[in-house]
């Protein structure tokens, strides 16, 4: 029972910072980015090609993962992103469609459609009790890079300049330029990031999660389940919607097997029909 | 007071039967299809496809091109009416026509309790709320594998002759044949509905949904109305695919489907009606050219394709709908004639 509690949180920690850049680029900047599992999976393939090939420390992999895919998506935010960001939501869901549809091609050519594994140091690898618990070590790391990335990701929006300049750019952004806010290098560094943490939790989530060229299809539900739910009030609500479906699905998928994936969808639709703008939405803002 | 009434709407009439006049391009169309089961005999199969694609996308173009809605899971309709046709064929009975309208049945009705999810919210909330019920079905049918054959598909769908008389032949004439007359019927009847007084009450809402309130249009019946109509039009596509395959797998419901529809539409260009068939057309010949090619890859020169039409623009790349004799430009002009001639 605890032990289901402890694999859903450490699910749902990952599922958090792989949505957590998605739940700014969609709900903050209003740019449905459907393209976002592409970040997270290149970030699992740079952590499977530098240690199966290189035989590179995991360690070492994990930032590597974040800033290959931290430049990728600063890269593509100049070249392609930004021309779309007032374009219709229809464009941006043709765009990031033929962007998810190219990445899915081009890993599988390069890479082979097979599923992806990768050996995880020793000292990660297995489980221990734990006042009854049956915890796993990976899982437990999991927790706790990500709570360290939560709670850094908190004080960096909320307490630095930065943090106070991207609300502003994102509340309105006219007033912003006009207050002397570069807002479209703001944005530039913040999708950068967005999809830097998401490639940082494909590389994390390549063991729990597996990896396979069509992972940014598979996991691009549980996103948007993220962020719609969590709404766009601050990081807490994708945090805790993120926290609430990692328990649920793996509680779900424990007891009730046969239900599959089907409460989490209805779940969703619920909460979206009763809030539509998710369980913590925030006033003004736009 | 009541003349000048009376001049109105005479005049609104006659903008709408300008509008719904038939253009030589429109028969030329379909003459060209009715050709094609003559000159391209060894292209049936892929004939019949792009005839469903049609008929598919079609149904999107009701609810994006005319009621402005976004769906990301309009294959929900589609995959729907393809299980409900193929659990028809093995339960209940053979016959291809009445298990056309059953499928539509079941996926209008479909349509019509999801429709009111799509009344509330923004875009994004529809793309959600869209993406998720066509996820939710695509969960139950594989979970339900007693019912509909799970990831296996449901097999031993045995379809017989339409109406007692035609048999689906090996080649496909038949069912090319079959899917075109049901294409061409539900066209026209689309094509009824979108220049009737109800379908330009849909454009103002797609414009400007509030300003349409307030000319007393309201938007909740009319975005239920064209919702189920659109789910039914799907559902018949799916049926069709049923039928002319005999079988059915969870494939008709993933995500792909929704997402080549919208293409489909795209290339086309949507709020038109035909924008669906010349999309299907194009295509279907390019996605068969491209696997000729690159037989593994061509999603990667389909994602291609996608992401240059949004940069260019879609209103560029299909501005050559504007070139055919009778397009909407043109007609706008005409129509302002008529109306200056008639007031006259």
């Amino acid at each position: 029972m605890l032990t289901i509690l402890f694999d859903g949180i450490a699910y749902g920690m990952l599922l958090f910072v792989l949505a957590c850049g998605l739940s700014v680029t969609l709900g903050l900047m209003n740019f449905v980015n459907l393209a976002h599992g592409a970040f997270a999976m290149a970030g699992g393939y740079v952590t499977v090609i530098m240690m199966n090939s290189y035989s590179i420390s995991f360690y070492w992999c994990l930032p590597a993962a974040f800033i290959v895919t931290a430049l990728a998506g600063v890269v593509l935010e100049r070249l392609l992103y930004r021309r779309l960001y007032s374009a219709s939501h229809l464009d941006q869901v043709l765009f990031s469609i033929g962007l998810v549809f190219m990445a899915i091609a081009a890993i599988d050519y390069f890479m082979g459609g097979q599923q992806q594994l990768i050996n995880l140091p020793p000292e990660l690898s297995g489980r221990f009790d734990f006042l009854g618990i049956d915890i796993g070590r990976y899982r437990l790391f999991i927790i706790v890079i990500c709570a360290v990335l939560t709670v850094t990701l908190q004080l960096a929006l909320t307490r630095t300049r930065f943090g106070s300049q991207l609300r502003a750019a994102v509340d309105d952004g006219r007033v912003a330029r006009g207050m002397g806010i570069n807002v479209s290098v703001i944005f530039a560094l913040t999708f950068a990031l967005g999809s830097g943490l998401a490639g940082l939790g494909g590389a994390l989530g390549t063991e729990l999660l597996g990896l396979d060229p069509n992972f940014p299809l598979k996991y691009l539900i549980y996103f948007m389940i993220v962020v719609t739910v969590g709404g766009t009030s601050s990081i807490t609500g994708p945090f805790i919607a993120a926290l609430l479906l990692g328990v649920a699905d793996v509680a779900g998928k424990y007891y009730v097997p046969q239900l599959g994936a089907f409460i989490i969808y209805a779940v969703m639709i619920l909460v979206l029909i009763l809030r539509p703008h998710g369980l913590f939405s925030r006033e003004g803002g736009r | 007071m009541s003349g000048e009434r009376n001049n109105a709407s005479k005049q609104a009439m006659g903008l709408l039967r300008h509008a719904g006049r038939w253009q030589i391009w429109e028969l030329a169309l379909w003459l060209a299809t009715i050709a094609a089961i003559f000159v391209l005999p060894s292209q049936m199969l892929i004939l019949t496809e792009i005839a469903i694609l049609a008929l598919f996308a079609v149904s999107l173009d009701l609810i994006l091109g005319y009621a402005g809605i976004v769906s990301l899971g309009h294959t929900a309709f589609f995959g729907l009416g393809a299980y409900a046709a193929g659990l028809f064929a093995v339960h209940v009975s053979g016959e291809p026509v009445i298990g056309l309208m059953a499928a539509g049945l079941v996926s209008a009705l479909f349509g019509f309790l999801t429709s009111f999810l799509v009344l509330r919210g923004s875009d994004l909330t529809r793309l959600m709320t869209t993406f998720g019920v066509a996820m939710l079905l695509a969960e139950v049918v594989n979970q339900a594998a007693w019912l509909t054959g799970g990831a296996d598909g449901l097999s031993g769908i045995i379809i017989d002759p339409i109406l007692g008389y035609f048999e689906f032949d090996l080649w496909g004439r038949t069912g090319y044949v079959y899917c075109l007359i049901v294409l061409v019927a539900l066209t026209y009847i689309a094509r009824r509905i979108v220049n009737s007084p109800f379908g330009l009450s849909l454009k103002a809402i797609k414009r400007n949904q509030r300003r349409a309130s307030m000319l007393g249009i309201s938007p909740t019946r009319r975005i239920v109305a064209i919702y189920t109509i659109s789910a039914a039009y799907a559902g018949i596509a799916g049926a069709l695919l049923t039928q002319t395959t005999s079988f059915v797998s969870p494939d008709v419901l993933a995500f792909h489907r929704s997402a080549e529809v919208l293409l489909v539409l795209v290339i086309g260009g949507a709020g038109y009606l035909y924008g669906g068939v010349f999309g299907a057309v194009i295509f279907s010949i390019l996605r068969n050219w491209l696997s000729v090619i690159t037989p593994q890859y061509w999603m990667f020169w389909i994602g291609l394709v996608l992401i240059i039409i949004v940069l260019v623009g879609r209103e560029r790349l299909t501005r050559w709908q504007t070139l055919l004799p009778g397009s909407a430009r043109k007609r706008e002009a005409g129509m302002q004639q008529t109306v200056a001639e008639e007031s006259k």
